[in-house]
């Protein structure tokens, strides 16, 4: 470790003036910048895990160090220099017997510019919250009910220690350390993320639900996030992202893995809001996100994600269908503006019989964005009678933007059934003037529009989080119409 | 209510309106009658604010406010409806979403709250039962695979929803069975009162066995070359529009 001590960071940091968005100025712990083992060590040792832990991390960080970032994607970005990113920062006001009031109430009033107070969350919604600001989390809920029914729901490194068996027989195991370049990375400096155990035959009561955003300037986000719903359980997980904006690009790559044992089923709904960069392009969140779900036998994985965010988006939440007749889902919103770039889709892989798999994409691009769609279809040798349903819609607001479909398909096993389709819109002058003569300006026309083409996917949103996504929708394509 | 005044109006270098003058006073009907081409359908469109034309001389105004000064959204809030002759599909917005955001958006425009659920959905039962309108049509997207008749029904239906001062039908009868026909019809003469006021337009007299026109006008050429009671209608049903063309060109 280098001599640069806490306070002379906190020292750095106050200087700090930020341009754009807000910053809370909560007491805050950080690492030096740059990666290296003794970083890696370092975080663990912050996390006080096991040498296990340790271990696995470290063999990660030795993997990503030979591993190339991936060029494939078509999205262009200026490469993040990663020996100039913090990897770990910590609010630093934190007491595991605090209390909600307890919390330190800059914190409260973040939340509440954001929209998310956390008493009006635990009043209304049923939400059990745990929130992860910056890397630890600080307020977690509804325990005690989950608790009744044998749920586990913490913060990732609390599950690292107390239970320590579940994390060292699941992490990794769907998206292994060297999986590919971010979630090398990931698994080697994670600092925080949610785990969620469900135990046999219990339905989860309530939306479990995790809101991540970055806080601290220069430190990237690394959140692991671990899934397992226990045979014929059920549980649905949402995951928002709000980040305060600022004017210099910040790398996000997260790692979920989701398991689904015999008979389970997890359905995941994201809303991804991340800084997109300013209306110049300038600024904005590199999104690299890796999510598979593992499906046994008669178990259910659905991916709904709403992407609104981030400069530069890629992300493929996908389900490996090994067990007979599983079933796997994915329901994708992703809309782009100004310069905005997105490649996301996904992947299902058929390895058990009678495996089913749908795939629902709606692509909205704007301004100079543009828009991939990017999935696979693979049906295995021993699938028998697996099949998929594919459809990709985008919709073109404008005449500079970009709408891409890379649809991939390999089926093994001639009893596979696959079907695709796809449509190109655009929205027309004269929709919107159909709406204005109704009384409906140009704005709301245009929102009405994409909430009618987004519709399908909407619908598969839980009820509070679909409210919120429209609202987003049309946020995220305000301005877009001149 | 509305007057136009020498109205010229182009359509990039192609004048289609040659000076129109119209006054249409609250409680009328009036028709407007033409061959193809005349320019009905442009005249409707420059009153409702398509930004297609350039009005190159002269004005309209209702109830004394000057429409070209306003956008098409600001003009449907001062009450100015237009039944397309081709109404656009919205995939994914069901008829009852877009009628609702429609009212309420001309409600906020106005400086009223959102109309509360219970009332919208007692307009949507009476409205709907006038003009026979199966529940289950409300839930379909907006004009998706609608029939002919259905979608000029839907803007019909709109029409008494949003309840306009100035509604301007354009070709509403075109595509409609005759069942159709009266059922539109009887919906349009429902709605019609001292306060506001109807312009018909069409290719053909039909319409107006059902809708009673008080004036009906003929537009040539992008003029009105004449004016005249119902009966008007009825000899340019008989005699076609050849006589008129004779006459102008005379």
């Amino acid at each position: 470790m280098s001599k640069y001590t806490e306070d002379d960071l906190k020292e750095e940091l106050k200087d700090k003036e930020y341009e754009y968005g807000f910053y809370t100025d909560i007491e805050s712990e950080t690492f030096p910048i740059g990666l290296n083992e003794e970083i890696v060590r370092a975080i663990s040792k912050k996390k006080e895990e096991p040498e296990w832990m340790t271990e696995w991390r470290l063999e990660a960080f030795r993997v990503w160090k030979e591993m190339e970032e991936p060029e494939w994607a078509n999205v262009n970005y200026e490469k993040p220099d990663f020996q100039s990113i913090a990897y770990y920062s910590a609010p630093k006001s934190i007491d595991p017997n605090k209390t909600l009031d307890d919390v330190d109430p800059d914190l409260l009033a973040m939340y509440k510019k954001l929209g998310i107070s956390i008493d009006e969350q635990k009043r209304m919604n049923n939400i059990a919250m745990d929130i992860v600001v910056d890397s630890v989390s600080v307020a977690t809920t509804f325990q005690d009910t989950l608790a009744e029914k044998g749920i586990i729901f913490c913060p990732i490194s609390e599950a690292i220690q107390k239970h320590p068996d579940l994390v060292k027989k699941y992490l990794g195991t769907i998206v292994p350390q060297k999986d590919n370049f971010y979630a090398a990375l990931n698994s080697a400096v994670f600092s925080d993320g949610s785990f969620c155990y469900i135990p046999k035959g219990v339905k989860c009561p309530m939306e479990l639900s995790t809101y991540f955003r970055i806080n601290q300037a220069g430190t990237g986000q690394f959140e692991r996030t671990l899934v397992i719903a226990d045979e014929g359980s059920y549980v649905s997980y949402l995951e928002g992202c709000t980040a305060p904006s600022r004017d210099e690009n910040q790398l996000h790559a997260a790692v979920v893995e989701l398991i689904a044992l015999d008979d389970a089923e997890i359905k995941y709904s994201t809303v991804q809001n991340w800084f997109p960069g300013n209306a110049e392009g300038k600024g904005g969140v590199y999104n690299f996100v890796t999510k598979r779900g593992l499906c046994e036998r008669n178990a259910k994985i659905s991916w709904t994600q709403v992407e609104t965010g981030s400069a530069v988006t890629w992300k493929y939440p996908s389900c490996i269908l090994k067990g007979n007749n599983s079933v796997g889902e994915f329901y994708s919103i992703a809309v782009t503006n100004n310069f905005q770039q997105a490649d996301t889709g996904t992947k299902m892989i058929h390895l058990g019989k009678n495996t089913k798999s749908t795939i629902i994409s709606k692509g909205i691009s704007a301004g100079k964005s543009q828009n991939s769609y990017r999935g696979l279809v693979q049906i295995g040798p021993r699938a028998t009678n697996a099949r998929n349903f594919s459809q990709c819609d985008s919709l073109l607001m404008g005449n500079e933007c970009g709408a891409h479909t890379f649809p991939y398909i390999e089926a093994k096993n001639n009893t596979a059934q696959i079907e695709h389709e796809a449509t190109t819109s655009k929205i027309g002058e004269d929709q919107i003037f159909y709406c204005n003569q109704r009384g409906i300006d140009t704005e709301k026309a245009i929102a009405l529009i994409v909430n009618g083409f987004s519709k399908e996917v909407l619908n598969k949103l839980p009820m509070e989080f679909a409210v919120e996504a429209q609202k987003l929708l049309e946020i995220s394509l305000e301005g877009s119409v001149g | 209510m509305l007057e136009i005044k020498n109205l010229h109006a182009r359509i990039e270098d192609k004048e289609i309106l040659k000076g129109i003058n119209l006054e249409v006073k609250a409680g009328e009907v009036h028709a407007i009658m033409g061959p193809n081409g005349a320019g009905k359908s442009t005249l409707s469109s420059v009153i409702a604010g398509k930004e297609d034309y350039e009005i190159s001389k002269g004005g309209i105004s209702l109830s004394g406010e000057d429409l070209l000064e306003l956008d098409p959204t600001e003009r449907a809030h001062k009450g100015v409806f237009m039944s397309f002759q081709y109404p656009v599909e919205i995939p994914g917005v069901s008829v009852t979403n877009f009628i609702k955001t429609a009212i309420n958006e001309t409600r906020k425009a106005n400086g009223l709250e959102n109309m509360p659920a219970k009332e919208m959905l007692q307009k949507i039962r009476e409205k709907s039962t006038l003009l026979e309108i199966d529940r289950k049509f409300l839930s379909r997207s907006l004009n998706e695979g609608f029939s002919g008749g259905e979608k000029k029904r839907n803007e019909i239906f709109q029409m008494a929803m949003l309840e306009p001062k100035l509604a301007i039908l354009d070709e509403t009868d075109s595509g409609l069975d005759i069942d159709a026909l009266r059922i539109v019809s009887n919906g349009v003469n429902k709605l019609k009162s001292k306060d506001n006021a109807v312009i018909v337009i069409t290719h053909y007299q039909r319409l107006l066995d059902y809708i009673k026109p008080d004036f009906v006008h003929v537009l040539f050429d992008g003029k009105i070359v004449k004016t005249g009671d119902a009966s008007l209608a009825l000899e340019l049903e008989e005699k076609g529009y050849d006589w008129i063309k004779e006459e102008v060109n005379a």
